[in-house]
């Protein structure tokens, strides 16, 4: 494959977020300023990145019952490299993520990128995926973020961009708002797919089901049997 | 009475899925037929209570006298990893009838956020072990509550025909879960 096709497959083809749908709970949680989704994005990047190119290493290596595991430990120790390197370079990003830091080990998305592509490709390859698709999760959550940030709070990378009259809508950067927001966007997103697919006469493509982009799918049943 | 209102908050108040975002892979995706919402939410307590127990130990026991306390995100997943593949062989061997209805909801629970997150939210917020079985348990029950009643949602959702197109599937469910999440809301009150 082409090297930029790779990292372009990321960004738009299988965007994570929009089109995969995988990765969804850091996506809402963290998505309430578009500096929280950016500084998100780039953690998860980070990690994405490095352990790619770290799997494919060792891909020729790793037994194949044991690659789960194997991987989620990977992944568990570049989390804590960059758990580390944001308490001590970015205090402030760091509290407003929280518990979100940690839990990029159990982020779906990498370790579905483990299994799906690092496993088979070359570290260079590995490497551009993980771009790509860091990349893709970067400007979802981001994206998001500022919409939120936008219509929650009036402004953008705390830039105030709004009148003065401007009455922000506090729900949308609480909870519930982030759920509505994310389903607006995804709708949205589907329907220009859609009518792109449409106008260059090509067949509508189908929207994933939530858990299919999963990485223990290929060990999971509830897929399998159809009713997932 | 302490306990009771950490069981009653860790439920409705602080809803792992709904307030916390933790979990919303399988809240999304296998919430489409009641029944293996059901299943779904029964193995989590099953796997969340056992988990928060055993991070507690390990973390109290074996991180902090060792001064290791920085390699609790790579512990706990261990612990976790491991944990799931051994109840999922001893519900092989001791009730096959059990395994069938949960086991095949194991292997997409190790990678569950929200088995980690409360082993990470137990651990932040200093519980001492009953705490955080209490916490474990009444987060979990909160996670089968809404899980269910998002199911038996999404099963009518499905029959409706006059649904646009590019909103059926996970967006309506987006958008549902988030009109479940302002009533959750309601609940702030109750406590405090």
């Amino acid at each position: 494959m082409n090297k930029f096709k790779i990292v372009l497959n990321g960004i738009v083809n299988e965007n994570p977020t929009f089109v995969q749908c995988i990765g969804l709970c850091p996506t809402l949680a963290v998505s309430t300023s578009a500096a929280n989704g950016l500084g998100m994005g780039f953690a998860a990047m980070f990690v994405l990145i490095a352990s790619n190119v770290a799997i494919s290493l060792l891909r020729k290596r790793t037994p194949d019952e044991i690659r789960i595991p194997i991987f989620i430990v990977v992944i568990a120790g570049f989390v804590t490299v960059i758990q580390f390197l944001m308490a001590g370079f970015t205090p402030a990003l760091n509290k407003q993520l929280g518990i979100f830091i940690p839990l990029i080990v159990v982020n779906c998305i990498i370790l579905a990128r483990a299994e799906a592509f690092a496993f088979k490709n070359t570290p260079l390859d590995s490497a551009l995926d993980g771009l790509g698709m860091g990349l893709g999760f970067t400007l979802a959550l981001t994206s998001i973020g500022t919409l939120r940030e936008f219509l929650g709070n009036g402004t953008i990378f705390n830039i105030t961009v709004t009148p003065a009259g401007f009455q922000p809508g506090l729900l949308v950067i609480l909870a519930p708002g982030g759920f509505i927001t994310l389903g607006v966007c995804m709708a949205v997103f589907r329907a220009l797919r859609a009518r792109l697919a449409e106008r260059r006469g090509r067949a509508t493509p189908e929207p994933a089901s939530g858990c299919a982009g999963c990485a223990v799918c290929s060990i999971c049943d509830t897929a399998k049997g159809g009713d997932a | 009475m302490d306990l009771l209102l950490l069981f009653i908050s860790s439920i409705f108040v602080q809803n792992i899925l709904l307030a916390r975002f933790l979990g919303c892979c399988p809240f999304l995706g296998v919430s489409t037929k009641l029944e293996t919402a059901r299943g779904m939410g029964i193995a989590v307590i099953f796997v969340i209570v056992l988990s928060s127990t055993m991070t507690w130990l390990v973390y109290h026991c074996v991180l902090v006298p060792l001064h290791l306390e920085y390699l609790y995100t790579l512990s706990f997943i261990l612990v976790i990893a491991a944990l799931v593949q051994f109840v999922e062989l001893a519900l092989k061997k001791l009730n096959p009838a059990l395994y069938k209805s949960l086991g095949i909801f194991l292997p997409l629970i190790t990678t569950n956020c929200a088995v980690l997150g409360l082993a990470v939210i137990n651990m932040n917020e200093n519980y001492t072990l009953l705490q955080s079985i209490v916490n474990a348990l009444g987060s979990s029950i909160g996670f089968l509550l809404a899980i269910t009643l998002m199911a038996g949602i999404r099963e009518r959702l499905e029959q409706n025909d006059a649904i646009p197109k590019c909103l059926r599937g996970l967006p309506l469910a987006l958008v549902t879960a988030g009109l479940m999440s302002i009533a959750f809301m309601g609940f702030n009150g109750m406590i405090r």
